[in-house]
């Protein structure tokens, strides 16, 4: 049986990171990959973070194939009839060196596996793991597609995505429940540079976010996106598989009803899908990720549950999460320890990062939103009602329109209730 | 499905290498029939792909145009799917992502 020091399960952003460093410490690492190339099956909104990935990665250099520095996030809360819209720009995000930028994982993942290759890694594309091995317990190697593909290492890196399924063989984790995950579609629609600055106030080299919420996802527990890309818009839709149960009501249908809103219609006029893509994403938060390592495992990534949903964070801890796991197997290395002992050193430094540290503070999240669905549905509704009544101009006295805004505000919520929303919002949050 | 004519369409701009055989096998179709109907099938709306179709007696899988996410298999109410991923080099594969 072939031997590696490391086997990394799967070329997403955790796994890429995770072989990078262990092959620039002269590791023998294995990198195994079931698309044709990294970055084949790798779905992402997606904004790149570019501290963290150069934390690992190096200098991103002028040849990354990032889309654009994004220089505006916006927060839109969709209404049947309208929006209420909030937007932060700086100035400062894109100047050198920028704070984040819309990418393309397919053509991302490609050229950082690139790097990872030349640090000396192997990566073996075209596979897919069906099993880990074990010797006494002990995780000691993986089962490929390949023939006789039988694999032997100290230690598994299980950066297998979302579906997490090594650490479900592993018996680390079962499976994620309807109300843990979100299923998310998104299209790429082509739309020429020039337009897509005009529509979204950019200069050139310029990108801008729009998250969105409310209507946006038909009142379901979940976010809609764009995200301006070089000469195209990534534009998707997500929910929570829980409600999708409840309200039956398909992604794709999601994302055609978003794309429809009279808000959203003018941004995409024109422009022509490229591509269709779906993905599920880690919505637990800290409450629901399984243990981190075992007996000659450790697990990264989205595999991990990662994900900070709120703060649309993901791909950072996934690299952030295989540095440290390459880390902790670099010390496990010089021990020759890769018991769970050992390994646990991963998962300590993981809590004093800002991976478990944000994760901790968001871990009432979850909850918070599930037994607040007004948020998603009310709170829009009346702020819809507050802005037509006052911004209206009917010859109406604004002391009368204040009146009515208020009134309604508590027929609606009463005020109890309205102090405990704001009071459960803190809690969970702050 | 409202829009099935604009999933088609989108499916249609995608890459796939279609495996002769599906990745995606119901472990009981007696199920689907049965105690399923009271669930009104989630597998065939949850789809991003539309995969799943209800015909008349049975669940017929295009597995052809599937994305690979795995929202059938969190959905399900019967854990009656064996879920796994193509063999390596057949399936979805994405341009842009």
């Amino acid at each position: 049986m072939e031997k590696f020091d490391v086997i990394v399960v799967g070329a997403g952003p955790a796994g890429l990171a995770a072989a990078y460093t262990l092959a620039k410490a002269g590791v023998n690492v294995a990198l195994i990959e079931r698309g044709d190339f990294p970055g084949a099956k790798n779905v992402m909104g997606g904004v790149l973070y570019r501290q963290p990935t150069e934390e690992v990665f190096g200098e991103l250099g002028k040849d990354a194939p990032v889309e654009r520095p994004i220089v505006e996030q916006r927060y839109w809360v969709l209404t049947k009839e309208g929006a209420l819209k909030f937007g932060f720009r700086s100035q400062n995000f894109v100047r050198q060196p920028c704070n984040c930028y819309s990418v393309l994982r397919a053509k991302f993942d490609k050229w950082l596996a690139e790097r990872v290759r030349q640090a000396g890694a192997l990566i073996i594309p075209e596979t897919t793991v069906e099993e880990v091995l074990r010797d006494n317990g002990r995780i000691c190697g993986v089962r490929t597609s390949r023939p006789d593909g039988d694999l032997a290492c100290d230690v598994v890196v299980a950066a297998d995505g979302v579906n997490s399924l090594l650490s479900q063989k592993a018996g680390l984790h079962e499976e994620w429940k309807p109300n843990e995950v979100a299923v998310a579609v998104k299209e790429i629609i082509a739309l020429p540079r020039e337009e897509i600055e005009k529509r979204f106030n950019l200069a050139p080299n310029e990108g801008a976010t729009i998250e969105l919420f409310g209507e946006a996802t038909g009142g379901l527990m979940g976010t809609a996106f764009i995200y301006t890309n070089k000469d195209s818009l990534s534009v998707g839709v997500g929910a929570v598989c829980s409600d999708i149960l409840e309200s039956k009501i398909s992604p794709n249908d999601l994302l055609e009803n978003f794309k429809a809103h009279p808000a959203i219609a003018p941004l995409l006029q024109g422009g022509e899908v490229r591509e269709y893509l779906a993905h599920l994403i880690p919505e637990g938060g800290l409450n629901t990720m399984p243990p981190l390592y075992t007996d000659g495992m450790v697990v990264v990534g989205d595999a991990a549950g990662l994900v900070n949903s709120l703060h649309r964070e993901g791909s950072n801890l996934a690299i952030t999460s295989g540095r440290f796991a390459a880390e902790a197997i670099l010390r496990a290395i010089e021990w020759k320890d890769f018991s769970a002992k050992s390994l646990a050193r991963y998962a300590q430094l993981m809590r004093d990062s800002y991976v478990i540290r944000d994760l901790a503070k968001y871990r009432r999240g979850p909850h918070f939103f599930e037994t607040h669905r007004e948020i998603f549905t009310l709170y829009p509704e009346l702020g819809q009602f507050a802005g037509e009544t006052m911004f209206t101009v009917d010859s109406i006295s604004k002391k009368e329109k204040q009146r009515k805004i208020i009134h309604q505000f508590l027929t609606k919520r009463p005020i109890w209730k309205l102090a405990k929303d704001a009071w459960d919002a803190w809690r969970s949050l702050y | 499905m409202a829009n099935k004519s604009s999933l088609e369409e989108k499916l249609f701009l995608v890459g796939f290498k279609p495996d002769e055989e599906s990745h995606l096998l119901i472990k009981k179709p007696e199920i689907c029939c049965g105690a399923c109907a009271a669930k009104e099938r989630p597998c065939t709306y949850a789809c991003p792909a539309g995969v799943y179709t209800w015909e008349e007696d049975h669940i017929s899988v295009a597995f052809e145009g599937c994305l690979e996410c795995g929202c059938c298999r969190i959905v399900c109410p019967f854990a009656n799917l064996e879920w796994r991923y193509p063999r390596g080099g057949f399936g979805v594969g994405f341009k842009q992502g």
